[in-house]
């Protein structure tokens, strides 16, 4: 998979992101590809993840992931969740190469993000 | 193909560490991570069994300064080389640009070195790379074992097996105790580096 992001795509995808997900609450989000490679990553400052390991394990339990949804008859599972005691993960597919990774604290609700994501993505889509 | 992102000036390269099961692809990388830990900033991720094996892979990123004005990040990986795990093998394989096949000397291990390349040329070809083309090295490993009186396949008869069409740069190394561990990653590095810029040009 060849793909090409200039400096404008990736300015206006850093500023879906910031709008749409950090500026309410969300700790990190990172958008990257199926190999583990970060295209955009921001966070609110506070926190300190080594999100290029993130990254790797990301697109390797997508991947594992995806093959579960084969076993079972699905195409795929298109969004995963992880609950932790403070922070949390979410992950949603963009297209069929990308994947949005969110981490977020217990003051953000599932359903919120959930809508927050979306919303994003459906931006981040038509730039890609 | 590399990941180069022209807003941050930064490329990330991929090196995977592949070859037959209890080869020492870990070994390779743990003794990479002690030796460098002062320069790696982050832990090593390891996925494990129970019983030590490599469930899913192991991955260790660091820094190797700047090129061109871009800071190279590489990312090694290691594949689980169990026979049954070949859709991860697959998965890690995805975006690849440099392999290390690390190749295990004891004798009784001759057939699965075999196995193990054939199952890597198979697996690039999905992703349509040739394993003529993708930037190689090969590590005959564990020759620190002859001094055991284990019987060890020569590097001639390895060569003659395994790289008589790659003709790839090859290396006798002991990934325990880290002789040539190094040299293997940095012939890696440099070869992967070279065709990147090739490919980019």
């Amino acid at each position: 998979m060849d793909y090409t992001l200039g400096q404008k795509e990736l300015d206006s995808m850093e500023e879906i992101l910031q709008k749409d997900l950090i500026d309410l609450g969300v700790h990190c989000v990172f958008l990257i590809d199926m190999a583990g490679n970060i295209i955009v990553n921001l966070d609110n400052g506070d926190i300190e993840h080594d999100i290029y390991s993130l990254a790797a394990l990301a697109a390797g339990n997508f991947g594992a992931v995806s093959a579960m949804a084969r076993i079972v008859g699905e195409n795929e599972f298109s969004l995963l969740f992880h609950k932790g005691k403070k922070e949390n993960i979410h992950f949603s597919k963009v297209m069929t190469d990308f994947l949005l990774v969110t981490i977020f604290g217990r003051e953000t609700s599932l359903g919120f993000l959930r809508l927050k994501v979306a919303e994003a993505i459906k931006k981040i889509k038509v730039i890609l | 193909m590399a990941f180069v992102n022209l807003k941050k000036k930064e490329v990330q390269v991929k090196i995977v560490y592949y070859g037959p099961g209890r080869g020492g692809k870990t070994t390779n990388l743990e003794y990479i991570y002690k030796k460098f830990n002062a320069r790696i900033k982050t832990e090593m991720v390891a996925i494990k069994t129970h019983g030590d094996r490599t469930l899913f892979f192991d991955f260790l990123p660091f820094d190797i300064g700047k090129i061109k004005g871009y800071d190279v990040k590489i990312q090694l990986y290691t594949v689980p080389g169990q026979v049954k795990y070949n859709a991860t093998r697959r998965l890690v394989l995805r975006g690849v640009d440099g392999i290390v096949f690390v190749a295990d000397s004891m004798k009784v291990r001759r057939e699965k070195n075999l196995l193990s390349l054939k199952n890597l040329q198979e697996n690039l070809s999905t992703y349509k790379k040739n394993i003529f083309k993708i930037p190689m090295v090969l590590q005959y490993n564990k020759i620190d074992l002859s001094e055991h009186g284990i019987p060890l396949l020569s590097p001639e008869i390895l060569g003659k097996d395994l790289n008589t069409q790659l003709k790839a740069p090859s290396f006798e190394a002991s990934a325990l105790l880290g002789s040539n561990v190094v040299a293997t990653l940095k012939k890696s590095i440099s070869i992967t580096m070279a065709s990147l810029k090739k490919e980019l040009k």
